[in-house]
């Protein structure tokens, strides 16, 4: 590029204040192609774009061409990673929680993202509205109200022993019959799921990129995290094979939610408003949904996902407060805290990854839920860093880790905790024989308001749904662009729709969101050894930053 | 006439922009005028920089030496942006009126097909901009 050819000041100058920008002769964008494809501009990277895009096409069209190989290979593909590498997902997630943790309690939290004189790009609202946006938000809708259920039911159910096997789906050793006990194990199992380990998984990702970025001057991908380990081959393909894994993974990742997104939205709407449930509605709410992306991604970060994010949680704030205080009050503030007790006097059975009698669940549940948050992770983790500049590790793994915990805890107490007071108190049932995206609904109508509720409900997975494809777009087109945050605006809407036609043609063909599931899962497995290396690489990075400094 | 004149630049693609720095050098001396210029950069690394302080330093660097290579009066100025593909139009709008600029020389592209459906930056500044704006064809 042509900056040699500007006067280049004695060395790299420092950040904004201390840091340690590693040394290295790669140029970002050096392995980019620029130029324009008729009217519209390009700034690829090569052979990073073509790749990935060109394996998600064909393993779209393999899909399409042999719905039933392919769904047999899928579900073989899922079932053999979830039972075969539990222990390898509890356990490294696991792993990532204590490293978390570990960093806010030593002085290596004092690090500043961005070097000791940055300040936040983002206040505090702004920054935590887009925490949810990406990650977690359309799961929050999904899952509120069904899992805490789900385990309320099989809790309930008691075990069930076949052959020496248990096959029943419940946490740990169930609460046959015991409504209390079984509330107390449902919402441990479901904060579980949603608490500490999969923000320590969002964590690791971003802490790490935001750190080879901001501190050590290398670009914006995930292969930057390996430069400690990898040296300048992460340049080469070590490098290019990290990155185009992580487009996989989020790509294949944003189908899924898209996927969730779409029925529960149907769901709903037909609820409401009794439009047919069927894969046309489907692939209509998808488009829509892929439009409204598009023009969110076109206004940019600031003027699309931020704002978008911040409306979002406005809302989900506004329906929370709704639920809270027409719902059973008191019962679900006490829940709140006896969750919070529950969860910590479970957490080291639950999240033990061997010798686990609650195979279904630990397997079923755990391992596919960390299998998800983890192939979710380079998408959100880098979308995380993006927003996080100017903030010090110990800030930083408080607002990821442990504010958003807390949030997840909140928001399951009252809305599991409206469900299973209404089966418990007023024998409603409805909410737990309706279909996993119906539940949320199902629980809304008995409350006052219903109409209005509800369709705040389908506002909100719909928006949660935009944001999720908006910022994935982003990501995946920075990732693609080697790094580069100023390539042409055209290429993040090609991702954009590119997303949204990944999940229409997922979703039509045989297998429809189990195959979404499956690659899912399957992604998450390598990403797993990612992360562990990402670990190492931070603490390296950040204790040279400490000697630095 | 004319006493601030800013000059928009992309020091990634300093080739472009030879034409335009000539003229607004040109310009400066004609009206005895100062020239400001002006870059747009992210957080994140990017082509010309690590940081923000860099790029900072760089463009300062590239000012100086213009002034030094057109005997003219010349200071830099950054903007720092979360999203530049997006925000370069509105951010630049903002820098030419907050540095009270009545002249802006800026170089553009020959308009193609592409500028029905996206204007470039030049066409924007020139419709949006209190200031007068000489747009200078590559």
């Amino acid at each position: 590029m042509t900056d040699q050819t500007t006067e280049s000041p004695e060395g790299i100058p420092t950040p904004d204040g201390a840091a340690h920008i590693i040394d290295t002769d790669y140029e970002i964008g050096q392995d980019n192609l620029e130029g324009s494809l008729g009217p519209i501009g390009f700034d690829i990277h090569n052979p990073v774009f073509a790749v990935s895009g060109l394996a998600i096409v064909a393993f779209v069209f393999y899909a399409l061409a042999l719905p039933e190989q392919a769904g047999t290979l899928f579900s073989w593909l899922f079932s053999s990673v979830t039972k075969g590498f539990d222990w390898f997902f509890l356990g490294a997630a696991n792993i990532f929680v204590i490293f978390c943790l570990l960093l806010i309690v030593t002085p290596l939290g004092k690090v500043r993202l961005g070097g000791t004189e940055a300040v936040p790009d983002y206040g505090y609202v702004g920054w935590f509205a887009m925490l949810f946006a990406a990650g977690m938000g359309i799961g929050l809708m999904f899952y509120g109200v069904s899992e805490p259920l789900s385990h309320f039911g099989s809790s309930m159910g008691g075990t069930v022993v076949e052959n020496g096997v248990r096959t029943d789906w419940a946490p740990l050793g169930a609460a046959a019959g015991d409504q209390e006990a079984a509330a107390r194990l449902a919402m441990a199992a479901t904060i579980f799921h949603w608490g500490l380990h999969p923000w320590a998984i969002y964590a690791v990702v971003a802490l790490a990129l935001a750190l080879f970025s901001y501190n050590k001057g290398l670009p914006l991908t995930i292969r930057s995290a390996f430069y400690p380990i990898f040296g300048d081959a992460v340049w080469g393909w070590v490098g290019h094979v990290i990155d185009i894994l992580a487009v996989f993974a989020t790509l294949f990742g944003l189908a899924t939610s898209l996927g969730f997104g779409a029925t529960q939205a149907n769901a709903g709407l037909n609820e409401l408003f009794g439009l047919p449930i069927g894969s046309t509605t489907e692939v209509i709410l998808i488009t829509i949904i892929t439009s409204i992306a598009l023009v969110s991604v076109m206004r940019g970060l600031d003027g699309g996902v931020k704002v978008l994010s911040e409306i979002n949680m406005g809302l989900a704030f506004v329906l929370l407060i709704f639920v809270l205080l027409v719902g059973p009050t008191m019962f679900l503030l006490s829940l709140f805290w006896e969750s919070l007790v529950a969860y910590i006097e479970y957490l080291p059975a639950l999240s033990n990854p061997i010798g686990r009698e609650d195979v279904n669940f630990s397997q079923g549940w755990t391992s596919f839920y960390w299998a998800w948050w983890i192939s979710w992770s380079p998408f959100v983790g880098m979308f995380i860093a993006r927003v996080s500049r100017g903030r010090t590790v110990r800030e930083f793994m408080i607002c990821v880790l442990l504010i958003p915990s807390m949030v997840c805890v909140l928001w399951m107490s009252v809305f599991g905790g409206t469900a299973i007071h209404q089966v418990i108190a007023d024998g409603y049932t409805a909410a737990q024989d309706a279909g996993l995206p119906l539940q949320l609904f199902k629980m809304l109508n008995v409350m006052p308001l219903a109409s209005i509720t509800s369709l705040v409900g389908i506002v909100l997975v719909i928006v949660f749904f935009v944001t999720s494809s908006d910022s994935g777009s982003l990501v995946i087109d920075t990732i693609t662009a080697g790094g580069k945050v100023d390539a042409p605006a055209a290429q993040r809407a090609f991702w954009c729709i590119f997303e949204g036609a990944v999940a229409i043609v997922l979703l039509l063909s045989a297998g429809g969101l189990q195959s979404l599931q499956s690659m899912v899962i399957s992604t998450g497995l390598p990403f797993t050894v990612v992360l562990l290396v990402m670990c190492f690489a931070i603490y390296r990075g950040l204790m040279s930053e400490r000697r630095h400094t | 006439m004319f006493s601030n004149i800013v000059v928009p630049v992309d020091l990634a693609h300093e080739a472009a922009l030879q034409k335009a720095l000539q003229v607004a050098a040109d310009l400066a001396k004609i009206h005895n005028a100062a020239i400001c210029y002006v870059g747009v950069t992210s957080a994140s690394p990017g082509v010309v920089a690590h940081t923000p302080e860099e790029y900072k330093q760089k463009l300062e660097n590239f000012a100086q030496s213009q002034a030094a290579q057109h005997g003219v009066q010349a200071s830099s100025h950054t903007i720092l942006s979360h999203d530049p593909a997006i925000d370069l139009n509105k951010a630049l709008e903002k820098a030419i009126s907050d540095l009270g600029a009545d002249l802006v020389v800026m170089a553009s592209h020959v308009p193609n097909m592409s500028d029905y459906i996206w204007t470039g930056h030049g066409a924007h500044v020139a419709a949006h901009s209190k200031a007068s704006v000489l747009l200078v064809r590559a």
